[in-house]
């Protein structure tokens, strides 16, 4: 049986095409992936992605209780901040990767993916046992993402003009459309806006606010299929493709969320290790020279056709009009310009490895 | 969603149509399956005039944002046309897949093998039953 956000028959009223997808009927597209694709890059696009998850751990240990468990360092934070960070086994590959918020010292917002919810739940729950309260509050809990150059405009409309002060990753508790919010400065799409968190029970209203507020600058509600294109472009991990419990943050490109230098977290040991030992392979982007379109699980091979690793990610960028993808290379293979090919089914169509992000948004 | 058909060829279960055109049958893909791939971005051939193709067997691929469709012939044949223009505008598939967006036209080995695809009220009815 496959769950519902409170927004599926607005979706469904909306005309979207509606998926499972981690156990939600989730909507994969409206008008068109291209079209929404666009709408963010040059306008905005709403989002639902209620199906996350949300944890939230109260207690004075909360922030020490959650640095065990996450690669990042949440001890840097201040009130009001947030962090992206990878919560690592022991073995240091990925169980998940997660968005860390400090809303006080003694209060703190876990978000994963909804796809790894009944495994990241328990994970905190057994480490915050006897040491802080921690709740799953991902069934009472919306989450919209409003996404594109106009985004924090539309949310000034709505009584979010403070949010223009909002840096990036910052946090704040506000009053939208009449629905409290917590609103952070985050995304998933490459762009500016924001993600917004609500009561459930609000998630309607805020929903058919934000569009309305937002018709006339471009606004549209945008599904599941561009928010990959729009965070492939960017060069976003999605886990499940690029990342999962065989890959390390290291050879993900994800060291930057690393931090050795803090005291222990699970999975350091493992990471440390990895680091000296050095890495075998990279996770790179790719962008397609011949006529086809790496997908996840096609077969990367040296122009000798032997095998040197695998596309996790790939689709024609709607923003740049080129066929990318994202694939473990191994060292050696790694370098910008390198020449490789993708087994497409039995074809072998050229590619090259390109820098990312693909897409930098202009600032 | 009630997605067209048209009433003068006929279907595949694999949501391909096919249309008689003199000696041979030009095959397609329907509105249905159109707005299951979404924007088509890619439309491979594998096929070449002469070549011959088995009934249910892949001769191309169509590939959208999101996902990739195998290209099934309906009847076993003789390629006798290819349809170039989707290299270069795969877009048209999404425009008029009954008309300009056609795939290729084979010369099939039995004639008669048309009359054991779906009419249009049959494929209609596979559509409403399975969706």
């Amino acid at each position: 049986m496959l769950a519902r956000t409170p927004l599926y028959n607005r979706h469904v009223a909306l005309g979207a095409r509606m998926v499972p997808f981690a156990g939600y009927e989730m909507p994969v597209q409206y008008e068109g992936v291209k079209q929404e694709h666009l709408a963010v890059r040059s306008a905005a696009g709403l989002f639902d992605v209620s199906h996350m998850g949300e944890l939230e751990l109260v207690g004075p240990e909360a922030g020490a209780v959650i640095d065990g468990l996450i690669t990042n360092d949440a001890s840097k934070l201040v009130d009001g901040r947030a962090l992206y960070t990878c919560a690592c086994n022991e073995r240091g590959t990925i169980l998940d990767d997660l968005i860390v918020y400090r809303l006080r010292a003694d209060r703190w917002l876990v978000v994963c993916n909804a796809s790894n919810r009944s495994k990241i739940a328990p994970h905190f729950q057994a480490a915050a046992a006897g040491r802080c309260a921690i709740e799953d509050a991902s069934d009472r809990t919306a989450l919209l993402a409003l996404q594109g150059p106009k985004a924090l405009e539309i949310a000034g409309r709505v009584g979010g003009a403070s949010l223009v002060e909002l840096k990036s990753f910052g946090l704040a508790e506000l009053v939208l459309a009449g629905v409290h919010a917590l609103v952070a400065r985050t995304g998933y799409t490459g762009e500016d806006g924001v993600e917004i968190f609500c009561a459930s029970n609000d998630v309607v209203a805020l929903w058919d606010a934000l569009l309305d507020a937002g018709r006339d600058l471009g606004l549209v509600p945008a599904g599941l299929a561009a928010r990959d294109t729009l965070r492939l472009e960017a060069r976003l991990s999605l886990y499940g493709n690029d990342i999962d419990e065989t890959t390390n943050p290291l050879e993900a490109g994800l060291g930057w969320t690393v931090k050795l230098d803090k005291p222990g977290f699970l999975g350091k040991n493992a990471l440390v290790a990895q680091k000296a030992a050095g890495l075998a392979r990279k996770l790179v982007g790719l962008e397609m020279v011949g006529r086809g379109i790496a997908r996840h699980g096609y077969p990367l091979l040296d122009a000798t056709g032997a095998s040197i690793g695998t596309c996790t990610s790939g689709s024609p960028s709607p923003t740049l009009g080129t066929n990318i993808g994202l694939g473990y290379v191994a060292v050696g293979h790694d370098a910008v310009g390198t020449k490789l090919l993708v087994d497409c089914r039995g074809k072998s169509i050229e590619a090259v490895v390109v820098p990312t992000p693909f897409y930098k948004r202009p600032t | 969603m009630s997605s067209e058909i048209k009433s003068d060829r006929v279907y595949t279960k694999d949501h391909e149509w096919a249309k008689a055109d003199g000696d041979a049958v030009v095959i397609g893909i329907t509105a249905f399956a159109v707005e299951q791939l979404g924007d088509i971005t890619l439309v491979n051939l594998d096929v070449a005039e002469g070549d011959t193709v088995e009934a249910g067997k892949p001769f191309g691929t169509v590939e959208s944002v999101k996902t990739l469709a195998d290209l099934f012939a309906p009847l076993s044949g003789k390629v006798a046309r290819v349809n170039k223009a989707l290299e270069e505008r795969p877009e048209l598939v999404n425009d008029d897949c009954y008309g300009e967006a056609w795939m290729v036209a084979i010369v099939p080995t039995d004639r008669s093998a048309i009359d054991g695809l779906l009419d249009a009220a049959a494929y209609d009815k596979l559509l409403s039953e399975s969706h």
